[in-house]
């Protein structure tokens, strides 16, 4: 499999407390859902983005209000960092009232204001390529996120193919986790992204980095071409997947497993910055605790209620 | 004891031992994962390179089945779930289906594309249908579904002996039940390949039910307190194969006909029974056949929503109820 080496050095651009709060938030909110699986409280299932926090949070800087943001399976980081509303999306995950949509799409199906989740793999890339097409010109754009795996499916081509083509502003955000559920990049995905998107005259930027200062200013002037000119735009992050697929169903070797962990943002921040990141860290795990309190001791959602 | 999974994994080992054509193809399949469900675990340590994990790639993996079949071999094709073979719609219904026959003169695809269906599970909307009304009356296919009463071996052979392509639906929520074991007041026999599943010495039953594989458990439940709570006897006919409908035994002077269906409505696989039944009962039914399908809407994610969609063992007993009212 590919395993793309993090940095093991300090992060270099210092966070603003607002970033630490939304990795955190993002961190226990996800730690938060396995522990409800195991006590057998969440039904169905759940897929958590567990060490690729950075990502979302990195970008929501870079994100304007009228911005689209399509997500996909691995969504809740995606959400909150655009919406820190934990209490909402607790609700869809768990049926409850205030729940985002009503209990009806749950974790992996969520339309709030510009922020749009499905199930399906894929799928969302040309309906990302059509919000695009309406938004040019309007200096607004249509951010897509999808994994390595996703590369599986034609409609990945089929959109990017029309993105180019009709020059619209599509950032494609991949997080290429090197791995598709159980199966390692190498065993599904013959060449490369970046030469993917060199096909279709598509700009490709590769992230290895978890440093979300670092990352934006990289970021910053692409992403501004992306509304500007406009065109679109794949940045490939190469980041890893602390967790499971899902629930309980990692069949990973257990040395992979360290190795992934050893790349988490976590430790490094909270090295950098040590009283700091503790008091955010605690205060981010009592919000997530209260709030789980609070959504699990709603009554059921009720269709046609969604907030 | 079997449980269905168990079962089907075990039926997959026993053919592709005896079968060296037969190939598996599909997300996630090769060990230690096994696939989603665990239907496929052991294949790819004992069978190399004729088990196959794919990319994300539903469309592709049906065509490659279909290609492999073309070449003389055989293929199973997992699809993760039921839903996802929408991607894979042209490669069935428009190549694999249609190649049989389209080129003037016959041409085997022995193709099987499993599909895990149902929900009761939670999963949402793109995680828990049941798609098999969509592929109904497309030329040269066929549809199957596993049932707790079908040897799973013996309808993989069947399929393949067709020689065009089939789908083979399996119900997540089956998966974790037994083999052959029924509601304690309820024996199963099979007739020709239909099992049927009556009260041990009964006379003729006040209603007759037709269902698929995936709705057996929440039906026998519904006939369960038919009988103890409103005295009604019910017997239930399942049948392997769901199309073409084949003929259902024993209901020329059946007092009532109700197919259940765990489809939303619209379109439904119990209409197609129903439409299969008329000509041959019409005359000695006393009212239309009572046809019980999910409602017309997504399947929510939150089980209390989920479960107002879906049939379920109370809206059955309520709609027989009703008919026999
Ligand atoms: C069309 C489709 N096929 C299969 C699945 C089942 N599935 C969900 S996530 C996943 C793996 C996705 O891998 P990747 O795109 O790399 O994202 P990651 O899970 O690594 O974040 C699979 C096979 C799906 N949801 N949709
Ligand atoms: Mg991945």
């Amino acid at each position: 499999m590919i395993v793309t080496a993090a940095p093991s050095r300090s992060p270099r651009h210092a966070l603003n407390d607002a970033d630490l709060r939304s990795l955190l938030l993002i961190r226990h909110f996800e730690r938060a859902l396995l522990g409800l699986f195991e006590q057998g409280v969440l039904s169905g299932t759940t897929h958590t983005c567990l060490g690729q926090e950075y990502i979302p949070v990195t970008l929501s800087a870079l994100l304007r209000d009228d911005d689209f943001v399509f997500s996909n399976h691995r969504g809740h980081g995606h959400f909150l960092a655009r919406h820190p509303d934990p209490h909402g999306l607790l609700a869809e995950i768990m049926g409850r009232e205030g729940a985002l949509c009503g209990g009806v799409g749950g974790s992996q199906h969520i339309y709030h204001r510009r922020f749009l989740s499905t199930g399906v793999q894929g799928e969302s890339l040309p309906v990302a390529t059509g919000v695009a097409l309406k938004l040019a010109g309007t200096g607004a754009l249509a951010c897509a996120y999808i994994g390595d795996g996703t590369w599986g499916e034609g409609a990945v081509y089929e959109a990017l193919n029309m993105a180019s083509l009709w020059r619209v502003p599509l950032l494609v955000v991949v997080e290429h986790n090197g791995i598709a559920q159980s199966t390692p990049t190498s065993a599904q995905m013959a060449g490369t992204i970046a030469a993917r998107a060199a096909a279709f005259g598509v700009r490709h930027h590769h992230v290895g980095s978890t440093d979300v200062g670092e990352i934006r200013q990289a970021l910053a002037p692409l992403v501004d071409a992306v509304r500007a000119e406009p065109s679109p735009l794949v940045v490939e992050f190469a980041t890893h997947r602390l967790g499971p697929h899902s629930k309980g169903d990692d069949t990973r070797p257990p040395e992979e497993i360290r190795r992934a962990a050893e790349s988490d943002w976590y430790d490094r921040y909270a090295e950098a910055d040590p009283e700091r990141f503790a008091r955010i860290d605690r205060e981010q795990r009592e919000l997530v605790e209260r709030v789980v309190a609070e959504v699990s001791a709603r009554p059921h959602a009720r269709p046609g209620g969604a907030a | 004891m079997t449980r269905v999974s168990e079962h089907l994994n075990q039926a997959l080992h026993d053919l592709m031992e005896s079968d060296p054509s037969v190939h598996l193809l599909g997300e996630d399949v090769s060990d230690p994962y096994g696939g989603a469900f665990k239907v496929t675990r052991g294949l790819s340590s004992r069978f190399g390179s004729r088990v196959r994990s794919t990319p994300l790639s539903e469309g592709a993996i049906a065509g490659v089945g279909a290609g492999l079949a073309l070449a003389g071999d055989k293929a199973i094709v997992e699809i993760m779930f039921a839903d996802f073979v929408a991607l894979a719609f042209d490669q069935i219904t428009n190549f694999a289906a249609k190649s049989t026959s389209m080129y003037g003169r016959p041409v085997p695809v022995p193709l099987v594309v499993r599909c895990p269906t149902g929900g009761n599970r939670g999963y949402g909307p793109t995680h828990s249908q049941n798609p098999q009304k969509h592929f109904i009356g497309v030329p040269g296919l066929s549809l199957f579904e596993m049932t707790p009463f079908h040897d799973a071996g013996e309808l993989f052979a069947r399929m393949f002996g067709l020689g065009r392509p089939c789908l083979f639906f399996e119900d997540k929520v089956l998966y974790t039940r037994q083999m052959y074991r029924t509601d304690d007041l309820f024996r199963f026999e099979l007739v020709d390949d239909v099992a049927r599943v009556h009260l041990d010495g009964a006379g003729r039953p006040d209603c007759t039910l037709v269902t698929h594989g995936g709705l057996v458990h929440r039906t026998l439940d519904a006939m369960r307190a038919l009988l103890l709570e409103d005295e009604l006897v019910c017997e239930l006919l399942v049948p392997a194969q769901l199309y073409p409908v084949p003929r259902l035994p024993g209901l020329e002077d059946a007092a009532h006909v109700c197919v259940v269906d765990d489809g939303a409505e619209g379109g439904t696989w119990a209409a197609e029974v129903a439409t299969a039944l008329y000509p041959r009962l019409w005359g000695r039914l006393r009212r239309p056949i009572t046809l019980i399908n999910s409602a017309d809407g997504v399947i929510p994610a939150a089980p209390h929503l989920e479960r107002e969609v879906l049939v379920q063992a109370d809206s059955i007993r309520a709609a027989v109820r009703e008919a026999l009212s």
